[in-house]
């Protein structure tokens, strides 16, 4: 199988790099919806002209789980705690570090950053406790 | 328009058969299927055919026209993909093709052969089902995404990891006869809550299994039925798809899976009947959690509603109305691109009372099957009736 490591994504691979820099940004469509890179087309209304937006600083976790049986990419990281936060009006999947996985919890605030994979050093979307 | 029937159904094993090709398990089923209806073979005029992760599993597309060679079916052939929905859209468009006149018999079945790829690999091939950019590579697995649409529920609604036990208990007892089932052995609700943890708060037991295995059933017209004295007392007379934003943090709630109420709600519609006239149901349990939202997409419980159907005793074979008579993905197996026609073979047999758990529904009339893809991004949903 091919590495996913080892083919550009451009729109996402930018959109790593500015969240690693501190600089996240979100996709906002000329009615107001928000999504995620890459996208051409805004899911909720079809509108093209999507627009950068820088994300807020913080979100907020809405759901989260413990993964404890990971797939190889990421087996030297289990466990883990996955989560998905919102931030204003978009939402995000990623992990949470800097606190033990135990102690994550539903409307935790966090802010968005990048890390890496344990078990293969490819970047990974973390969340962090604010 | 004419009813289209199920003539025929065939199923093989469902478990770990790692040594099997793909094309011999969807030759067993399709021969069975063929048999089972009573059918020439030189009738059938299409091949619908489901498979997921054949690519990565055998390295093998195109398996269409392979898989028609196999079953010895001289027609065209398809594969259909929606994740762990590809059967169920495979036969959804068989059923439509009759429906609209294009043909009079199809075959329409699927296959998954995934122990051969390990646990590890299998892990990773199914959460392709996942968007790779947004979810996968941030680490989410299938039984991961289940977990967060778990979490958000007990939040939203209450319930707990107890009440969803009991339907891995129920999944379990009710497999027990079934001789193609994969667990064929009771288990108990602390056997589930002890079992280790995969994706909190999912532990093993709340999973359903790694499988190989191959289904098919005959589709045919009303007249091509009659015509030819077929035993085909079932039909299908509803189905409906419908789909959602591809990752579950894009969907308006982690809690409800609309693309199941509007598939649920075309069928039934397609049907002209309602949740009520329901007498049983196979759902999508590849996770515990997986059927309580199922319960509540298809109109049987409200939103928070489901969560207790199996601890009260309402889904059990005992029960108002059984649901997953077959043992569901949970026991009866899920190798994900037989299952949603996998579905549709057992509740046939349940309907015409060949079905090991037949005594369960003696005056059934009105089935539903529900077959979901990723976390529910795809679902097809058909209603099956008996005619005749």
């Amino acid at each position: 199988m091919t590495d996913p490591s080892e083919y550009p994504n451009q729109g996402y691979d930018e959109w790593i790099d500015a969240i690693a820099a501190g600089e996240g940004y979100h996709l906002v469509c000329p009615e107001g919806h928000g999504s995620l890179p890459p996208r051409r087309i805004c899911p909720e209304c079809g509108a093209g002209g999507l627009a950068e937006e820088p994300l807020p600083a913080s979100g907020e976790i809405e759901t989260y789980s413990v993964t404890h049986v990971a797939s190889p990419r990421f087996e030297d990281d289990a466990p883990y705690a996955i989560a998905i936060a919102t931030f204003g009006d978009v939402a995000i999947t990623g992990q949470v570090r800097d606190v033990s996985p135990e102690n994550v919890d539903a409307g935790m605030v966090v802010t968005v950053d990048v890390d890496e994979s344990a078990t293969d050093d490819e970047p990974v979307v973390v969340f962090r406790p604010r | 328009m004419t009813d289209v029937r199920i003539a025929g159904v065939g199923l093989t094993h469902f478990g770990n058969h790692p040594e099997r090709t793909g094309r011999d398990m969807f030759a067993e089923a399709a021969g069975m299927a063929v048999s089972d209806a009573g059918v020439q073979r030189a009738d059938v005029e299409a091949l619908h055919y489901g498979n997921f992760m054949g690519s990565l599993a055998e390295h093998q597309s195109h398996q269409g026209p392979l898989m028609a060679e196999a079953a010895g079916l001289d027609c065209q052939a398809t594969r259909y993909e929606t994740a762990c929905a590809s059967s169920g859209a495979a036969a959804r468009e068989a059923v439509r093709a009759i429906e609209h006149g294009d043909a009079d018999v199809i075959v329409a079945g699927g296959m998954e052969r995934m122990n051969n790829m390990g646990t590890a690999g299998a892990t990773e091939g199914l959460a392709i089902a996942a968007d790779e950019l947004h979810e996968v590579r941030a680490g989410v697995t299938f039984p991961g995404a289940y977990a967060l649409m778990a979490r958000a529920y007990f939040q939203e609604f209450g319930g707990d990891r107890e009440d969803l036990a009991h339907v891995a208990v129920k999944n379990h007892e009710n497999a027990l006869g079934n001789e193609t089932a994969q667990y064929q052995r009771a288990i108990t609700v602390e056997d589930v809550l002890e079992a280790p943890m995969v994706s909190s708060p999912l532990g093993l037991y709340d999973s359903c299994p790694i499988s190989d295995g191959a289904s098919a059933t005959v589709l045919t017209s009303e007249e091509y039925a009659e015509e030819h004295d077929l035993d085909a007392p079932v039909a299908v007379t509803g189905t409906g798809q419908a789909g959602d934003r591809m990752a579950l943090h894009d969907r308006e709630s982690y809690v409800r899976t609309p693309a199941a109420e509007e598939a649920a709600e075309q069928a039934y519609t397609d049907a002209g009947v309602v949740p009520g006239d329901v007498d049983l149901a196979e759902v999508h349990d590849c996770f515990t959690i997986a059927e309580v939202l199922a319960l509540e997409s298809l109109g049987f419980y409200g939103p928070g509603e489901g969560i207790g159907a199996a601890r009260r005793g309402e889904t059990t074979a005992d029960g108002d109305r059984p649901v997953n008579l077959s043992g569901g993905l949970k026991a009866k197996g899920h190798p994900v691109g037989a299952t949603g026609a996998s579905q549709l073979a057992e509740l046939t047999k349940l309907l015409r009372g060949d079905h090991v758990n037949s005594d369960a529904v003696p005056d059934a009339e009105v089935g539903v099957a529900h077959n979901a893809g990723g976390t529910v991004a795809s679902c097809v949903v058909h209603v099956l009736e008996v005619v005749a």
